[in-house]
């Protein structure tokens, strides 16, 4: 039998994570270089169309259990849907989003299937020699990387950050299997209940942004996030920030980047007053683009910048600002 | 009301450095804390405490110096604390972990039954989010993550409400006694403790319980031997080779526009 990769599709209300369809790309490379297959796991109500999208990103099979009990989700009835499938089908390895919900439900599975996880894995390959799979994470606060091994247990279990790998193109004309699975779990067997749900009021949707704009302790106090607003929002992108400043209240926890806050990929990166400890750039290294302000040159920040600017940042930005506005209205 | 707090001690990450000629950590002095998820756990327990009476039991594994946090917990108003140390336990990942403190609470249970088991959320020095999740499903007790605050707890009918934080808002659960919840920073906030707490904490002294003693564990599940994962490699993060770099004091503020401009143009974000 062929070595199974498998990626659970993490959808809310019918609709997909993006994370889910960047691990199906990821899984694609492990399926070669093990002679594999690609499989994925959709878990909810109404998700045929999930399922099928799944191909569409390169799943060969797709094991969907469709069921009211898996209205939303819960971890008691996810993680009994997944354990048994990989009961079932035995998978090689499984891959998770590193989000609030793979997180949740991933320590459960692998506890239950007795079996090694890493989480917030920043990259996966195959070794040639033992076909085992390579994990390598930031340890400590991103000081360190380490390549971790689950040699004698199965499945490899890794969550993934979302904008960790990128997004596989979507291919409409690829052909699919889908295997439906009971869940075998009623309502009245859940113990936990969700009685309400309070939606945010703006969702900050920092790691799909195109355009990030950074402050970190270099802002001087939480009013300087007026300035970067100004400029994200000029630019369609979002404003981020660094661990030292919410950690001082100035911004929400929402918005921080790196290691313990978001890992994000876009195409413009600005960071404003932020050194750069390791702990930032690990979620914030593979921008396409990286702009650093400030006003000390041996700042760690300038590592990686691809165009480092030395100098008060309350100097450039202004002046930025208003240089955008005067884009903008030419093209008007 | 019975209450399991299970704490680590940690390194404070924000402090700790490399050394720049050898690549690996320097831990000398750097100061170990609780770990800030357990820490609002503890407030949340003692929060609970205030208000409706408890029991609070509070437990770490780690090395003999773990004996600070647990005295630590003691000014939260912990009235057991328990240390579970031994070299067997060393080199153990989350799974290991999760075996280690799951047959501790069992056995602690045997005494008298916890309604509540409170753990932080991730620690900050291996952000995995897997042990609370583990020792639930080995206690085969409902898990609730990422709880941001305790809305009701009724001992008669014995239900708990909770508030869940997920990236899309804040979902409301409600769940049946026992339960396990894991702690983001809001739940709760540091009590003051009176002068007597402090010098409780001060004379408090952990039980110590090891491999054999008073928990038999089975020695292969432990540990090291008891880990699934195995680290392969350690290595200090490559750096990309850094591009231009400008100092505004010499160029002038507009050449330094006009340059992020063009950077702007060319990535189509302009």
């Amino acid at each position: 039998m062929k070595p199974k990769v498998w990626v659970f599709v993490e959808q809310e209300e019918g609709k997909a994570h993006p994370v889910s369809w960047e691990l199906l790309g990821k899984a694609r490379e492990l399926a070669e270089a093990l002679s594999g297959e690609v499989e994925a796991l959709v878990l909810g109500q109404g998700v045929e169309l999930i399922a099928k999208e799944a191909i569409t990103y390169g799943a060969e099979r797709v094991y969907m259990i469709d069921d009211p009990v898996l209205e939303y989700y819960r971890n008691e009835t996810y993680a009994h849907g997944v354990i048994k499938l990989c009961e079932k089908y035995r998978p090689e390895i499984l891959l998770l989003g590193a989000t609030t919900m793979g997180r949740d439900l991933a320590g459960s599975i692998a506890t239950a299937l007795e079996t090694g996880l890493t989480a917030d894995v920043t990259g996966l390959e195959i070794d040639p020699e033992t076909k085992n799979l390579i994990m390598t994470r930031p340890a400590f606060g991103g000081n360190i990387m380490a390549s971790i091994l689950c040699p004698d247990h199965r499945p490899q279990m890794s969550t993934v950050r979302p904008r960790t790998f990128p997004l596989p193109e979507k291919d409409e004309t690829r052909q699919g299997e889908i295997v439906r699975e009971d869940l075998g779990l009623s309502e009245n067997e859940v113990k936990v209940k969700r009685v309400g749900f309070i939606p945010k009021e703006k969702t900050v949707n920092l790691e799909y942004a195109d355009v990030v704009v950074s402050g970190g302790r270099g802002l001087g106090g939480p009013e300087g996030f007026k300035l970067l607003r100004e400029l994200a929002e000029l630019l369609d992108g979002e404003v981020g920030a660094s661990r030292a400043v919410v950690d001082a209240g100035w911004i929400d926890y929402e918005y921080q980047v790196g290691q313990t806050g978001k890992t994000v990929r876009p195409r413009v990166y600005i960071a404003c007053g932020i050194s750069g400890a390791i702990q930032h750039r690990v979620g914030m290294q593979n921008s396409d683009l990286i702009i650093a302000v400030n006003t000390d040159p041996e700042a760690p920040i300038f590592r990686i910048a691809d165009l480092g600017i030395v100098g008060d940042l309350y100097e450039v930005l202004p002046e930025l600002i208003e240089a955008i506005k005067k884009e903008k209205s030419y093209e008007q | 009301m019975n209450i399991l707090v299970s704490i680590k001690q940690v390194p404070d990450t924000t402090n700790i450095r490399i050394n720049p000629e050898t690549g690996t950590l320097v831990r000398e002095g750097v100061p170990s804390i609780i770990n800030p998820y357990d820490a609002s756990a503890l407030a949340l327990a003692s929060k609970l405490k205030r208000r409706y009476g408890a029991k609070i039991t509070v437990i770490t594994m780690g090395p003999p110096q773990a004996e600070a946090a647990l005295k630590e917990a003691v000014e939260y108003g912990a009235d057991r604390i328990i240390l579970l140390s031994d070299r067997k336990f060393a080199g153990a990942d989350t799974l290991a972990t999760s075996y280690t403190l799951a047959e501790t609470i069992k056995y602690l249970a045997g005494e008298a039954p916890f309604d509540l088991l409170l753990f932080g959320k991730q620690a900050i020095d291996g952000d995995t989010a897997q042990v609370g999740p583990g020792v639930a499903r080995r206690l085969g007790v409902p898990l609730i993550t990422y709880v941001v605050k305790v809305e009701k707890l009724d001992t008669e009918t014995r239900e708990i409400v909770v508030h869940r934080k997920t990236e899309r808002g804040i979902e409301i659960l409600k769940a049946p006694l026992p339960v396990l919840i894991t702690c983001d920073r809001e739940v709760g906030e540091p009590p003051f403790s009176p002068l007597s707490e402090l010098i409780r904490a001060a004379k408090s002294k952990p039980e110590v319980f090891s491999a054999e003693n008073p928990v038999p564990l089975e020695r292969a599940k432990l540990g090291l031997k008891g880990s699934p994962t195995r680290v392969h490699r350690v290595f200090t993060p490559e750096l990309k080779s850094p591009g231009e770099r400008i100092f505004v004091s010499e160029a002038g503020v507009s050449t330094v526009v006009e340059k992020i401009i063009t950077a702007l143009k060319e990535k189509g974000v302009l």
